[in-house]
């Protein structure tokens, strides 16, 4: 996967076939104004109107199979669906407003798209590099202040093309609303399928729109709570392959995986740390269930917990000190802080029911947990010391939450009683507002969602 | 599971061997799903292999394969105490024979909590058939949290019976 960003004044330079506008390759002043909104004041009603047109080509071309005019609309789609299932913006386009030439990529008619009430325009170009690749540009504009708001240039293979249109859509998210981006990032989960007395579960990976969807097993061993290395080269996850539960490390590239530790007990709940060098994991040991913490590149384990209860899970904090992990040595299932040594471990969650999955949010300040009472199972945030609990959902069964890269929103998988129960994956914004079910040729659970590409 | 429950099972299975042998019989007999038991019975001469998957569910009678657990519990309780002592008997019957012992839970757990419990539960069961004079080592024990429920619905009747802790004959 090659995606290279690059100065877009350079962008234009190189593109293939130069049209009147870009015999002068110097972009126009940039007049930076300040973000119009923030995300807090936008939720759900009041979003901010963009218009988005087609991205313009400078001749159409084919590269790769592909064709830039074609890549132009399909890109502006993936930007406007994007900034649409944020939450926070009203994509106009591709679809059913005019498109731009290429010569308005740097000179946009701001009256008109005033007049249509987008108070944000994205005008963008996909250009054959000559060399079998493309460069993609795209720019945010101010329509009432007839101002660049942010650009961003990309030289792409072909086949990258979804995550040039990931990355605009993150530049205009982030400018629009101050937050960090999280548009170009993968989810590993697993695809279900089957009667619910013989699931048949897979291992399978895909963009954070459920774009490239990719599965990686074959569903002949049930696989589940797959976690992306930082790096996206590794999935951790817990394979029943020959009748034994045990977490293995799979190779992305090569397609190879084994085993985290060597052991003749089950061993699962796999996590990595932030910097992708240690794995933790539980093991029952006769029974007995507790938190180890590994090299990922294997050696001896240190047992982190030792108590009689299950003690299970866990999440490194994004500084690396700390863990966060579930126990039911108290009686019922609580979530605990402990140093990644094992030392000072300490209840953090109390009050109605119980409290599983605990993860740490990316940005530091909250912990996602699946709430359990009622009968009922739903997701929620606290603060790392327990404070406070806000419930974000409200259904028969959500669990296992996974934060977006920038720490805004939380996937989960949502599941439906009876005895054609089925899980799907779910998404929230951290504020408890745009519920969304992801979308998935199968079935899906145990969603984890990976950092932002580089 | 009550005893009456066991008798009606073996009833419907007498008939439902009789109904074979009316037909002509295959040569070999297809195995048996889990947790049913299709055959007449050990020592019956209708080819079922002693210290087989088989062979033990005619002995340990219908559900007699399993022990059930309460809600995030994994004692073993009187009832469950008697159905291992009758699988103890069988177990010892056959030196040879390796068994698996598959703990599981319902659906109301957390999916890597579930795995622990139904590690719990599995082994309370082997350690109380060790207790019992069954070598450990002939016992080998898995987790399938709430993967596999056994019945489907989302009751506290098929709750009951996903809590469990099932033996299951895996070979010499």
């Amino acid at each position: 996967m090659l995606l290279r960003p690059i100065s877009l004044s350079l962008a234009l330079l190189l593109t293939a076939a130069p049209v009147a506008a870009q015999t002068n390759p110097t972009p126009p002043a940039v007049t930076q104004a300040e973000p119009r909104e923030t995300i807090e004041g936008t939720l759900s009603q009041d979003r901010t109107v963009i218009a988005i047109p087609a991205l313009a080509t400078a001749s159409a071309q084919t590269v790769a199979g592909l064709r830039t005019d074609s890549l132009g609309r399909q890109i502006a789609e993936v930007i406007a669906a994007d900034l649409e299932r944020s939450g926070l913006y009203d994509p106009m386009g591709p679809s059913g407003i005019p498109a731009i030439g290429r010569a308005e990529v740097q000179a946009p008619r701001f009256a008109e798209w005033q007049s249509r009430n987008a108070e944000n325009v994205v005008h963008g170009f996909v250009d054959a590099n000559g060399t079998g690749g493309l460069v993609v540009g795209c720019y945010l504009y101010d329509t009432a202040l007839g101002s660049e708001l942010v650009r961003k240039g990309f030289e792409i293979q072909p086949g990258d093309w979804r995550r040039a249109a990931h990355k605009c859509a993150d530049a205009i998210y982030s400018r629009l609303s101050g937050e960090a981006p999280f548009f170009d990032s993968r989810v590993a989960y697993i695809a279900e399928s089957g009667p619910k007395g013989n699931r048949i579960k897979r291992l399978a990976i895909m963009d954070s729109d459920g774009g490239n969807h990719r599965f990686i097993t074959n569903g002949q061993a049930l696989a589940i709570s797959p976690r992306f290395s930082p790096d996206y080269k590794k999935i951790v996850y817990v394979s029943y392959l020959n009748n034994r539960v045990r977490v293995f490390i799979y190779d992305v590239t090569s397609g190879s995986q084994k085993l985290v530790t060597e052991s003749g007990n089950a061993t699962f709940a796999p996590r990595w740390s932030p910097d992708g060098t240690q794995i933790l994991y539980s093991m029952a040991v006769n029974g007995n269930t507790d938190i180890y913490r590994i090299s990922a590149n294997g050696g001896t384990p240190v047992r982190l917990t030792n108590t009689p209860g299950i003690d299970v899970g866990g999440s490194f904090s994004p500084d690396g000190k700390k863990i966060v992990f579930e126990s039911d040595r108290s009686g019922g299932q609580q979530v605990y802080t402990m140093n990644i040594d094992g030392s000072n471990q300490q209840r953090i969650s109390f009050g109605g029911g119980r409290a599983a999955t605990p993860e740490w949010s990316p940005r530091g300040d909250l912990i996602a947990f699946t709430r359990m009472g009622g009968g009922e199972f739903r997701i929620g945030v606290m603060t790392p010391s327990g404070g406070g609990v806000r419930m974000l959902t409200n259904s028969w069964q959500d669990e296992a939450p996974t934060w977006s890269p920038n720490g805004r929103v939380l996937q989960f998988f949502r599941t439906s009683p009876g005895r054609d129960g089925k899980s799907s994956l779910w998404q929230v914004d951290l504020t408890g507002v745009n519920m969304r079910r992801l979308p998935t040729p199968q079935d899906g659970s145990d969603p984890s969602w990976g950092p932002v590409l580089p | 599971m009550t005893i009456r429950k066991s008798t009606a099972m073996i009833a419907a299975i007498t008939m439902l061997a009789v109904g074979a042998c009316a037909k002509k019989a295959p040569d070999t007999l297809p195995p048996a799903p889990e947790g049913t038991g299709t055959d007449t019975g050990a020592g019956t001469g209708t080819g079922v292999v002693p210290g087989s998957q088989e062979d033990f569910l005619a002995s340990v009678g219908a559900m007699g394969d399993r022990v059930f657990f309460d809600y995030d519990q994994y004692n073993v309780d009187a009832q469950d105490q008697a159905t291992l002592q009758t699988q103890s008997q069988w177990l010892q019957r056959n030196p040879a024979v390796r068994v698996t012992l598959e703990g599981h839970a319902d659906e109301r757990g957390t999916r890597d909590y579930n795995i622990a419990l139904g590690e719990r539960r599995a082994n309370a069961a082997k350690n109380y058939l060790a207790s019992l004079g069954v070598d450990p080592s002939r016992i080998q024990v898995i987790s399938y949290g709430k993967e596999r429920p056994a019945e489907l619905g989302s009751t506290e009747e098929a709750y009951a019976k996903n809590r469990r802790a099932v033996t299951v004959v895996i070979g010499r």
